[in-house]
């Protein structure tokens, strides 16, 4: 926040063009001999949402981790914000800061109480102050919905609350970006809803999202774009109504017809 | 209105409920001595020998004993003179009351003794003070620092009225103590930066981590030690001289550094990858992330073998005596240098012993007691 001197300017209507905030260009990995990301071309607005599917194996996670520098990409660009993702960990340091994440198994911290848990990165990386940091904490709790549970320990916690700290806490960093790696996947069915109410919530305030997910009733609810992956690949990308309705590529269509058929 | 997360405690604490109770199995009626003797004892023939064969050895054993360490035994003695222990059949414990500085404190000038006593009362007590939980605080660290000039001005005095005592003179309890403690506290640090060298992603970090832990590890201590303190000295350029006392605590440090680095590494491994995604993807620096996040859950998954390891650290102090210090058990060994009281060796070992353990069975209950404390992290 600067202290400059807010000057009015007239508003002017100008023609949208939406700067992509993620973007990949070619991007290629390899573990070992095996070549986990081929051409891989996303290109993300501010406040879509992007819902990836495919087969497990198929890259998609492999491919949202390299978005925030979990995973690195041999060749290719990525990115975030116009900043370039390369070897100049200040870059990483800046769009991690911007990129929030949320993983499968939660990874909350088991020796931090639920509020330590999000006060930690909002006070450690943004110097923010301890009253301002609990603060927000609380005001996210209640967001998710269980403002009850600050003082408790993760593993106190069933995995949907779990679940709902650990996006709580990726948002205690104010990020522009969100990205969700399975985030429903490790838990027990009767808990699904209560996280993915939470994430169409945020979804619907404008939260730019990268969500790799099955769950293919919140992916028609809240995607912008479905994008299908399968052997590292993009086979297919498009909006919802076409995507499920009509698949362009039979892959597509048979890993639709496997999850969704029965 | 119920929300979702009360009946899954409420579901919790029943579980918790009718666990006990169905844990409660018909046990053999321990009040019933002859009854129990006979089920567990003699219930075989194989038992009653064995049972037979181990009261015979407690009833070898066990009376001479007590016979010799306390019916028979000469507490005290008249004059300083080892008279008396002679003509008896028991344990001479009058040693203890007759030897006992020159066990303690070595060859620290005789008049300045109460120096050295005071300077182990304040740690003892500074290390009491530290052991409970709720002490950990910011003056807690400011107290020990007083506490460690006091102690220095005590041990080598030359300023405020004090005569200077040269570090060759220390012995005994306060050297031993002295040895471990800054051995313990100076290797901790150094083990964790190892620790996290040898699984460092740099190829140069972690070969000298690596390096340095097998090179040390792959050694005794006493060559550490005598490599500090008679090959070192050869490296340094003329006129350049090392405390004798500082170099075996170097020695003793890096040694048990090594060690200590592959318990903690112990830990590291422990701690799920997750945990160190979930810090870098929050965007905390390889230091935070380390401090905050897998430090303090790999140290107390690893506070046995650390424990251990101080445990090891205090009872390797006395192999100093082959650089010539006179730690707590060469101290001992000198003190039997008495003609008079030489017969008297196994009970001054017995006394140095009892004294080495209970430092140790302290450190090993304490660290009993934390583990515990610490647990609430993991509690469910």
């Amino acid at each position: 926040m600067s202290d400059a001197p807010v000057v009015e300017l007239p508003v002017v209507e100008l023609p949208v063009v939406e700067l992509p905030v993620v973007e990949l260009i070619d991007v290629q990995k390899w573990y070992g001999a095996f070549h986990v990301l081929k051409d891989v071309n996303l290109s993300v607005k501010k406040g879509e949402k992007v819902v990836v599917c495919g087969p497990s194996g198929s890259g998609k996670s492999t491919m949202i981790r390299c978005v925030n520098r979990l995973e690195e990409h041999q060749a290719g660009r990525i990115l975030v914000n116009n900043i370039e993702l390369a070897d100049d960990l200040k870059a990483i340091d800046a769009i991690r800061k911007d990129v929030g994440m949320v993983f499968q198994s939660f990874n909350l911290f088991p020796h931090l109480t639920v509020l330590q848990n999000l006060t930690l990165a909002p006070t450690w990386v943004k110097h923010v102050p301890k009253k301002e940091a609990e603060d927000l904490a609380m005001q996210l709790l209640e967001r998710v919905r269980i403002p009850d549970q600050a003082k408790k320990f993760p593993g106190q916690l069933s995995g949907g609350q779990q679940q709902r700290v650990a996006i709580a806490r990726a948002l205690a960093m104010k990020p522009s970006i969100m990205l969700f790696d399975e985030p429903t996947s490790a838990l027990d069915p009767e808990m699904v809803k209560e996280v993915l109410d939470v994430m169409i919530e945020l979804a619907g305030e404008g939260m730019t999202m990268i969500c790799v997910t099955h769950e293919m009733g919140f992916a028609r609810a809240v995607a912008d774009t479905m994008v299908f992956m399968a052997e590292g690949r993009v086979i297919e990308m498009a909006p919802p109504e076409q995507f499920f309705s009509d698949p362009k590529s039979e892959r597509t269509r048979q890993f639709l017809g496997q999850i969704i058929g029965h | 209105m119920i929300k979702p997360e009360d009946d899954i405690h409420a579901a919790t604490a029943a579980a918790d409920v009718e666990e006990p109770s169905s844990a409660v199995v018909p046990e053999t009626p321990l009040w019933k001595p002859l009854g129990w003797a006979k089920s567990n004892l003699f219930d075989s023939v194989p038992n009653t020998i064995l049972t037979l064969l181990a009261l015979f050895l407690l009833w070898e054993t066990i009376p001479p004993l007590l016979s010799w360490g306390l019916f028979h035994a000469t507490w005290s003695v008249a004059d300083g003179s080892a008279a008396a222990c002679r003509d008896s059949a028991g344990a001479c414990w009058a040693l203890m009351g007759e030897k006992n500085r020159l066990m303690l404190f070595g060859v620290y000038p005789y008049d300045q003794h109460w120096r050295p006593l005071l300077a182990t009362c304040i740690v003892i007590a500074m290390l009491a003070t530290s052991a409970p939980r709720r002490f950990w605080r910011r003056e807690l660290g400011y107290a020990w620092g007083v506490a460690v000039v006091v102690v220095a001005w005590l041990m080598w005095g030359g300023i405020l009225g004090l005569p200077y005592v040269e570090t060759g003179l220390w012995g005994g309890l306060p050297l031993t103590m002295g040895l471990a403690l800054l051995g313990i506290v100076l290797a901790f640090p150094l083990s964790i930066v190892l620790a996290l060298g040898r699984r460092s992603n740099l190829p140069a970090i972690k070969a000298i981590c690596t390096g340095y832990i097998e090179l040390v590890r792959g050694v005794p201590l006493v060559s550490v030690l005598f490599m500090a303190s008679v090959m070192f000295p050869l490296f340094l350029p003329e006129g350049v001289t090392i405390d004798k006392l500082l170099r075996a605590l170097a020695g003793i440090t890096l040694f048990t550094a090594a060690y200590l680095a592959e318990a903690v590494r112990g830990g590291l491994q422990a701690i799920p990858r997750g945990q160190e995604e979930a810090a870098d993807a929050l965007g905390l620096p390889y230091w935070r992330k380390m401090r905050l996040i897998v430090l303090p859950q790999a140290l107390r998954l690893v506070i046995p073998p650390i424990v251990n390891q101080f445990i090891s650290c205090f009872k390797d102090t006395s192999l100093v005596t082959i650089v010539g210090l006179y730690d707590l058990l060469a101290a001992s060994k000198a003190a039997l240098a008495d003609p008079e009281w030489r017969p008297y060796f196994v009970e001054g070992y017995v006394i140095a012993a009892a004294i080495y353990w209970v430092f140790c069975f302290s450190m090993s209950r304490y660290s009993q007691w934390l583990e515990r404390q610490l647990a609430t992290g993991h509690r469910r």
